[in-house]
Order: C-alpha cells, then sequence, then structure tokens
C-alpha cells in the first residue's frame, strides 16, 4: 500500500512517509463542504433526483449538489484562517453555506 | 485620473485568462468614441483609465464559481480602489459574475434553472437611466442585444431585492418571458451610487447591425462616454 515515497490513509489523516526523516510527519487535512443554502434552486440537484427513478431507486426526497475541499494544512493555521478560506474564497456565503472539519 | 482636459474618454477593458468578449468590448468603446485601453489581468494599476469595462467568457475555466477567482487578482482590487472613486465600472456576463464575487455589486449569478446554455437575441427593458452606463436611454427603453450563458440567473436575499427594487437600482429587465429564472426577471443591477452596473446580456455584441442583431448596446458605452466628461467638467 505504501512505499517509501508513498502516502497512505490512516483514520483520515494522511500519513506521509519521508525516507531521509526516518519517522512519520502527520499532516493535518481538513475538509469543507459547501452547499447551496436551502432558499436557492438548486437545478443541477433536481436532475439528479429525476435521474434516480431511472436506476430503480425510490425514497430519495430531495438531493443538494455541493462541492467537498479536502486541504493539508500546517499546524499552525487555526480555525479562524480557515473559516476565512471557506467564507472568502471556497464558499460564496450570498448563496452558500458551508462547514468546516478537522479531521 | 488621466483626464487633463480630454476630449474624449481612455475606457479599459480587462482581460483575463479564459476572457472572449475584450476584443468586442474594446470595439464598442472604439465606436462609441472613446479610446480603448486593453488591460491585463495582472496590471496592479489601470493605466489612468476613466472607466472599466469587465467583459464576458470564461475566465479561469469558471473554476470553483464563475468570477471566483478573477475577484481575487490584482487588476481587481485596483478595480474596487476605482470604483471606490466614482469611476464608471461596466461587468457584462463573466464581468458581472466577477463583480457580484468583488462584492461591488449585490446577489450573485447561478446556473439558470432550465439547466440549458443559452443563447439568443433577448430583448430588454432599460429600467433606469440614472447610471453612468445608461444616461442616454429613455426611461423605459426596450432594446435587443445578445444573451450567451449558462450562470445568468441572477439571485439576491429579500433584504437586498428589496433594497434594490425600492431604490431603483435594477437597471436591466428581461421582457418576453424570463429566460432562465432570474428573481424580478432582473437582467442588470447598479450600484448605490450608479456607478457600477452589472448586465448579463452583452451590449458590447450589439454595436452595429452589420455583426449583432441591432446596435442598441452602443448607447451603454456613449454614456459612460458622458459621464466621464460631465464628471472632469464638474
Amino acid at each position: 500500500m505504501n512505499d517509501l515515497h508513498g502516502t497512505y490513509f490512516l483514520s483520515g489523516q494522511r500519513v506521509t512517509s519521508r525516507p531521509s526523516a526516518g519517522s512519520l510527519t502527520r499532516v493535518p487535512r481538513v475538509v469543507v463542504d459547501v452547499v447551496p443554502k436551502p432558499e436557492i434552486l438548486d437545478p443541477q440537484g433536481q436532475a439528479i433526483m429525476r435521474a434516480l427513478p431511472r436506476l430503480g431507486v425510490h425514497g430519495v426526497r430531495d438531493v443538494r449538489q455541493g462541492k467537498h475541499f479536502v486541504l493539508d494544512v500546517e499546524d499552525d493555521v487555526d480555525a479562524q484562517t480557515l473559516h476565512r478560506i471557506a467564507g472568502e474564497l471556497l464558499a460564496n456565503p450570498v448563496i452558500e453555506d458551508w462547514t468546516v472539519r478537522r479531521l | 485620473m488621466g483626464t487633463g482636459g480630454l476630449s474624449t474618454a481612455r475606457i479599459g477593458v480587462i482581460t483575463f485568462p479564459g476572457t472572449l468578449d475584450d476584443v468586442d468590448a474594446l470595439r464598442a468603446v472604439r465606436h462609441a468614441g472613446a479610446e480603448p485601453v486593453a488591460l491585463w489581468h495582472a496590471d496592479e494599476d489601470l493605466h489612468g483609465v476613466d472607466a472599466v469595462v469587465v467583459p464576458g467568457g470564461f475566465s479561469y475555466g469558471d473554476y470553483l464559481r464563475a468570477g471566483a477567482i478573477a475577484a481575487h487578482q490584482p487588476v481587481l482590487r485596483a478595480v474596487v480602489n476605482a470604483a471606490s472613486r466614482r469611476t464608471p465600472i461596466l461587468g457584462i456576463c463573466n464581468g458581472f459574475q466577477i463583480l457580484c464575487e468583488a462584492n461591488l455589486l449585490p446577489g450573485a449569478l447561478v446556473r439558470n434553472a432550465g439547466l440549458h446554455f443559452l443563447c439568443r437575441d433577448q430583448r430588454l427593458r432599460v429600467e433606469s437611466n440614472a447610471t453612468a452606463w445608461t444616461g442616454r436611454y429613455a426611461p423605459g427603453a426596450e432594446i435587443v442585444v445578445p444573451l450567451k450563458s449558462i450562470e445568468g440567473r441572477y439571485v439576491a436575499d429579500e433584504l437586498t431585492l428589496a433594497a434594490l427594487e425600492g431604490d431603483g437600482r435594477v437597471v436591466f429587465r428581461y421582457l418576453g418571458g424570463n429566460p432562465n429564472g432570474a428573481v424580478n426577471d432582473i437582467a442588470g443591477i447598479t450600484s448605490a451610487d450608479g456607478r457600477v452596473v452589472g448586465v448579463m446580456p452583452h451590449p458590447e455584441h450589439a454595436i452595429d447591425p452589420l455583426t449583432g442583431p441591432s446596435s442598441d448596446g452602443l448607447d451603454l458605452f456613449r454614456s459612460a462616454v458622458d459621464a466621464v466628461l460631465a464628471s472632469v467638467r464638474a
């Protein structure tokens, strides 16, 4: 799964193997999820809804299509900075809600 | 600004990677009797222009959201500064999206309700001539200009919308049916001071009957020349 220069995934955190250091360096991983606000019509989500019966799937009441960002960040990037990243670039607060999660 | 004793206006047109309509916008500026000035996304200043057009296209491939990356480029910082000095700014299509992302205009532009890319000649009503870009139009004038967009549906929260409508800041409205689901049929809006205008259809493609459906769009650019000359005289 991992070789000397590779990476593998463990409990949602990326563990990078650095042969020269001779030890494992954990890089904190942050996930930002962005979805259209409830009051914003999401025609892409609706198109997905309309496709579901063609798969023979029933019982899905609503689909909202959003975006999922995965960030590898240095330890000194604080929560306030992460929310700036999310609110000023990754999401447009006029039309989208977002959540920030550290894994 | 660079207008000492000027006889006409110098109007800048910004090109980003992925911009498509800068050439037509430069041509529209020339047809309006102004001096066109090409501006580049990495420019830190606006080369002393008297007004700025942010043209349409797909800046940065519409990555992240249409206009989101362009709104953070150096030239947009200069545009925001210029807007604070009442420099006339016009955003067309992707340019409108960029001005919203840069918070120069309220609201946002999202995927068309019907999901299709629309490309057609579109009838509009000019709702306000109290802006730097529409002074030459009679209030209520009907014009025909091309519409070509997929992220053209204007949205804003209720408070913003009430303020726009109440203050007469809706500048253009779609006629003959709402093409993309835009709230209140809104095709274009202006800033509180009337100097910044965003419009989703393309006036720069309708300046000459030889190359467009009409010449109805030319008066936006002529209006900006008027506004520049008036502010120099003032």
